[in-house]
């Protein structure tokens, strides 16, 4: 379930990448800043977000086993 | 002159690390060490280093070039999509193949590829096409050296002679301090680069009065269309979704990843990338279509009218002076003219030195390029066991001088924009290798045959575009010029930027195709040995 969830987030943010809403519009946020520049700020902050997720709950941890098994069988070996 | 200085200093102070490293590394004739720094990078090297290996001339002078002409638009085409797709990929792709360099002593891609699908010669045509497309990646780095040293110095240093420099630091430390030393340079210059956005932001926001009163003038200006995306069409803001794919494809990056002492450096890696893209992306695009509203430098009002003259008037032109008048009105170097006028004498030999930093990035993919000839090929074919790891090592070195002078020559000679020279041949070109990886991590059923087959389409493919391009002209400003259409929908068409296939970029059919070619050609032909698969998915079924 956790992985769907992940998978699905990381969907979203890719669909909400596309943000034809603003494409036109040329509003700026506290005065100086182009509502859709600001939109791509916010959005690469959201990725962070996203990754740290993916990190805390979805980490190959199974990687970093199987090299220290191979690691010990090695010098078991030599 | 004094910036000038400041920047000959810098890269002093870059040869310094590199030669630091090489004595450090004194004694130790062996491949991995010299290639892969003995697999012992520490998080923070591990990041900064990773990070600035991917920042190239392309994100500080490209960036602000392409934000120049075409608006805010460059953040979102290609910032934010590298800071979901990148991470990503070294999240899912770059651990694993951390994890079999470590369990198998993988030094390069194709290593990794022959061992997984029980082939020879179709790794050395991978690592020739590899090596082909990582060579305009090199060209980039000398061509931004030209153009920086050129700018900072107010002319006195010529375009040749700032290439030829920058070629000689970064082949002198790639030489001396191999993967170490090239680590340590990358840590360095990331770290000034990351400072060199916000500074430069602070200092051309106070000189040019404050940005509220310029944005607000440009939104109530005719060029408030750069404050919007309407430059871009939506298919090619997707399209460029697709062209990240290309880093974690790119034999330096791969070649990187094996670099890690744990895997647990790549936690922090893959968290804090989104951020590093912006902080370095946001100030170089914000202020690329600032520069617009600048009217005190004469330069950059000569790329204006360059740019209006090809838009009013570039229908009736011919296809020479179109060209003529887009490499006029290409912005590469806006950033620097802004801290020409903006910053004092040695800030801005600072701040130049932060560009220099970007721009030197090509360091990593010239040691990958002789990392790759030296093990996928020397090695390969028995240089190794015939003449010993130390003549390895050493024919590696030279590899890199010649690699390094190549570049060089063929830098003086290119025409092309920074930005446009990069996106057509190398990224989408990596991008379509990306099944590649895909095919051989996540997939029992993949096969020799399949990688060949997205090989050589990706091959023809990027030397098809390229032949395209080079046949048809590009046109003005506006609307394409449809090569070919079918029943009214428009299938091939020459952009002013390009060519678009189904109204997208190349790469979008490129991958696409890449990935059915893998999927089926896969299906049809011989898998590898049962054992084979088991050493890649015996662990996680």
């Amino acid at each position: 379930m956790k992985r769907i969830l992940l998978v699905v987030a990381v969907a979203a943010l890719y669909i909400l990448h596309q943000d034809i809403w603003f494409w036109r519009s040329s509003y700026l946020v506290f005065g100086f800043f182009p509502i859709g520049l600001f939109y791509h700020a916010c959005f690469a902050v959201a990725a962070a977000l996203l990754m740290w997720l993916l990190v805390t709950f979805a980490w190959p941890s199974h990687l970093e086993r199987e090299v220290e098994q191979a690691e010990r069988e090695e010098g078991r070996t030599s | 002159m004094i910036p000038a200085i400041v920047v000959f200093l810098y890269l002093a102070a870059v040869l310094y690390i590199g030669i630091f490293a090489f004595r450090r590394a004194r004694g130790k004739e062996e491949a991995e060490d010299y290639f892969l720094a003995s697999r012992s990078l520490g998080p923070f090297v591990f990041l900064f280093s990773l990070f600035g290996t991917n920042m190239t001339a392309f994100a500080i002078l490209g960036s602000s070039g392409h934000a120049f002409s075409n608006g805010i638009v460059t953040f979102g085409l290609m910032a934010s999509s590298s800071g979901l797709v990148i991470p990503l990929t070294i999240f899912l792709i770059g651990t694993r193949v951390w994890a079999l360099g470590k369990k198998y002593g993988f030094m390069t891609p194709v290593q990794m590829f022959r061992d997984r699908w029980e082939c020879t010669h179709i790794g050395t045509v991978i690592f020739a096409v590899q090596a082909a497309m990582l060579v305009p990646y090199i060209i980039i780095g000398i061509m931004g050296g030209g153009t920086t040293l050129y700018t900072i110095s107010g002319g006195l240093v010529p375009f040749w002679f700032g290439g030829a420099i920058v070629a000689m630091v970064v082949m002198s430390y790639v030489f001396f301090g191999g993967m170490r030393g090239t680590a340590w340079v990358n840590t360095f210059q990331t770290i000034l680069f990351l400072c060199f956005g916000a500074i430069a932001l602070i200092v051309i926001g106070v000189g040019m009065g404050g940005f509220r009163s310029a944005a607000q003038a440009m939104q109530a200006s005719p060029l408030s269309s750069l404050l919007t995306r309407e430059r871009i069409s939506p298919y090619y803001f997707f399209s460029y979704t697709f062209i990240p794919l290309s880093a974690i494809a790119f034999p330096h990056i791969l070649i990187f990843c094996l670099t890690a002492r744990k895997i647990s450096q790549f936690r922090k890696t893959v968290i804090f990338y989104p951020i590093c893209i912006m902080a370095i992306w946001l100030p170089c695009v914000f202020l690329g279509v600032m520069a617009n509203r600048v009217t005190d430098i004469p330069q950059i009002r000569e790329r204006q009218e360059a740019r209006r003259v090809l838009a009013t008037q570039g229908r009736t032109m011919e296809p020479e002076q179109r060209d003529e008048l887009r490499e006029k009105s290409a912005g590469d170097d806006v950033i620097m003219l802004l801290l020409h006028r903006y910053a004092p004498l040695w800030l801005a030999g600072l701040l130049g030195a932060g560009i220099m930093a970007a721009v030197m990035a090509s360091d990593s993919q010239i040691l990958a390029l002789s990392t790759m000839f030296t093990e996928d090929v020397f090695a390969f074919y028995g240089g190794k066991s015939r003449f010993g790891e130390a003549v390895q090592v050493q024919t590696g070195r030279i590899f890199i001088i010649l690699i390094t002078l190549f570049a060089y020559v063929v830098a003086l000679q290119a025409p092309e924009t920074i930005f446009e020279l990069a996106i057509q041949y190398a990224f989408s070109g990596f991008a379509s290798l990306s099944p590649l990886l895909i095919g051989a991590l996540f997939w029992r059923g993949s096969t020799k045959w399949g990688a060949l087959a997205v090989t050589v389409w990706t091959a023809a493919a990027v030397v098809a575009v390229a032949i395209f391009q080079a046949v048809v002209p590009a046109p003005a400003p506006g609307p394409p010029t449809i090569f070919w259409s079918l029943g009214g929908t428009e299938v091939l068409a020459r952009t002013p930027g390009g060519t678009s296939i189904f109204k997208f970029m190349p790469v979008v059919p490129m991958v696409l195709v890449s990935a059915l070619l893998m999927i089926f050609v896969s299906l049809a032909t011989k898998k590898p040995a049962q054992s084979t698969i088991a050493k890649y998915f015996g662990g996680h079924k």
